[in-house]
């Protein structure tokens, strides 16, 4: 149907340029007037509901008791509680994305290589499991893996771990890994595209051995893409907030926690300080894309 | 390579999907287990095998409740979405393409915002004044708003590009239809795939949200999900039972999602 649209299109383009032309101008004008109209209603919301928050939380980041300026940054970088906060929400971040990104580069690898079956059925609960995540994620590990869980028992009664606290910076580390495993596998499987099957044979017969072929073709051609997945999820582990509230009722020193403990906490209510911490954590997503642009464009430069 | 070099290969490609599989299965799989045990504490295996958390949970007020209410904040979120995106795309991809480049940096911003950050900008401007809408699901509606406007966004306009609008709209005002005629009744029509799968997934990770639903409203409208995290002192068992409830839902959705992708292709 869409065919014969097309055809009837460029017919009259081709034989009555100068009507068709007229024609549709005039409606074209006043509808663009019309138009603007329909982008209001979204404008509003997305202004009300986006922009206006994250405005009020620059602006009051730089407000203070004192005034305006620069105190409530000057406090966080002073204090040892909230410098643990964004140094345990880095490090957590980092390594969760480290291991899901690994764990996910050899799984969307191998999931290229076996029979389409088990790839469509393996691909479509990763991708569902996606979805299973913060507080449904959290209940499920504390089943699993807590101080009585049933995979903490059996790793015990194996002789493989002395004791296992989900609850601490390791325990965080594997949570924050497994909801990081189909988000990287999501964004991997594509990428793996762009290895042809033919540039190995090619290299093979050139006569590189899988290691070459890895350093001086695979990888290389890959960098981009685990670059970005990388930068995407330290931005996903770095914002998270439901499962490490759940686990540990926010007494786990992190920078989310940190934020919605000074606006909706019982003890100690500063939404200024709250603001400033919250432009921090934007401002580390920022540099983190920053860099990885900067990077992109220098693996770019490489390639050609 | 040689046969003999290609079976070893091929069987680790296999044991490595399948650990994939297994290590994202292990955390559900251990839930359901836990769900349907009478009694489970300090035994690597449940002691008997019951329903009655299921029949319990079910059969809770409360639960009935916080599931509803999570079922109404989403489909009106996601109606409100539709309302708000589509004439949105229709505008942007016909009238102005150049705004284009526009959204794209725009519709990052959910993506980039932890919601924690917004809440803090959001309990401050909408806790008193004019616009005081927290604690009520209003606000709700208009945050799950800008959490599902990325997703939709590239999904539809992926679906836009496919069906050239630009000359389907010509082609109908060519057989003397009206804008309005034509992007109702030419162009929708087309979208309706694309739209049903980004509302099918948008559902899915909706109904999950906790950050927004538990600082924004908490138990003055409680969703599922904050019913699940203040019923953190009960029975191990009955909120196993509610996680895997949840989480059926959650697949019905991207199960559908995913066999309507699969025709289309």
């Amino acid at each position: 149907m869409s065919a014969s649209f097309e055809q009837s299109a460029k017919l009259a383009d081709t034989t009555l340029p100068k009507a068709a032309t007229r024609s549709r101008l005039t409606p074209r004008l006043k509808g663009k007037w019309l138009a603007l109209l329909c982008l209001l209603p979204f404008a509003l919301f997305f202004i009300v509901f986006q922009i206006a928050p994250l405005l009020w939380v620059a602006v009051n980041s730089l407000h203070s008791a004192e005034g305006w300026g620069l105190a409530n940054f000057a406090k966080i970088f002073a204090s040892k509680f909230y410098l643990q906060a964004i140094k345990h929400s880095l490090q957590i971040a980092f390594w969760s994305s480290l291991l899901g990104m690994a764990i996910a580069i050899l799984g969307s690898y191998s999931l290229r290589q076996v029979d389409s079956k088990l790839r469509d059925f393996v691909m479509a609960f990763s991708n569902m499991t996606s979805n299973f995540a913060g507080v449904p994620l959290a209940f499920a590990f504390i089943i699993l893996l807590g101080f009585n869980g049933a995979l903490t028992l059996l790793l015990k009664q194996m002789g493989l771990i002395e004791s296992f606290n989900l609850y601490s910076k390791t325990g965080l580390i594997v949570l924050y890994t497994y909801f990081q495993i189909p988000l990287g596998v999501l964004l991997l499987y594509p990428a793996f595209d762009a290895l042809r099957q033919d540039w190995r044979e090619s290299a093979a017969l050139l006569g590189a051995g899988t290691w070459d072929f890895w350093r001086h073709i695979g990888l290389p051609v890959l960098t981009p893409a685990l670059l970005g997945t990388f930068v995407i999820l330290l931005a996903n582990a770095l914002g998270a907030y439901a499962t490490v509230y759940y686990l540990t009722t926010g007494n786990f020193n992190l920078m989310p926690i940190r934020i919605a403990g000074l606006v909706s906490g019982d003890i100690s209510l500063d939404p200024n300080l709250a603001s400033a911490l919250a432009m921090i954590l934007v401002g580390l997503m920022a540099l983190i894309t920053l860099v990885h642009q900067l990077l992109l464009k220098r693996s770019q430069h490489v390639s050609r | 390579m040689s046969l003999a070099n290609r079976a070893p290969a091929a069987l680790y490609h296999r044991m490595v999907v399948w650990l994939l599989f297994l290590i994202l299965l292990l955390p559900l799989a251990g839930t359901l287990l836990y769900s349907l045990s009478t009694s489970w504490s300090a035994s690597i295996l449940p002691d008997g095998l019951t329903f009655k958390w299921y029949l319990a949970l079910w059969s809770d007020a409360r639960f009935l409740n916080a599931f509803g209410q999570s079922l109404l904040v989403c489909f009106g979120a996601l109606l409100l979405a539709v309302l708000l995106i589509l004439p949105l795309l229709f505008v942007v991809h016909y009238h102005f393409p150049k705004l284009d480049a526009l959204m794209n940096i725009l519709i990052l911003l959910p993506f980039a915002v932890p919601p924690v950050v917004s809440s803090v900008g959001l309990l401050q401007l909408y806790g008193s004044g004019p616009l005081a809408m927290t604690g009520t699901p209003w606000i709700l509606l208009g945050c799950y708003f800008t959490i599902a406007l990325p997703f939709m966004y590239r999904a539809i306009t992926n679906n836009l590009q496919a069906i050239n609008l630009p000359d389907l709209m010509d082609a109908a005002h060519l057989l003397g239809a009206s804008s309005l005629q034509a992007a109702l009744l030419v162009v929708l029509p087309n979208l309706r795939k694309g739209l049903m799968v980004s509302l099918f997934l948008s559902f899915s990770f909706l109904f999950g949200e906790f950050v927004f639903a538990n600082m924004l409203v908490g138990t003055r409208y409680e969703t599922l999900q904050v019913y699940l995290n203040n019923m953190r002192n009960s029975s191990g068992h009955f909120n196993s039972a509610l996680v895997i409830s949840y989480f059926f839902f959650v697949l019905i959705f991207t199960w559908a999602a995913g066999r309507l992708n699969k025709d289309k292709a």
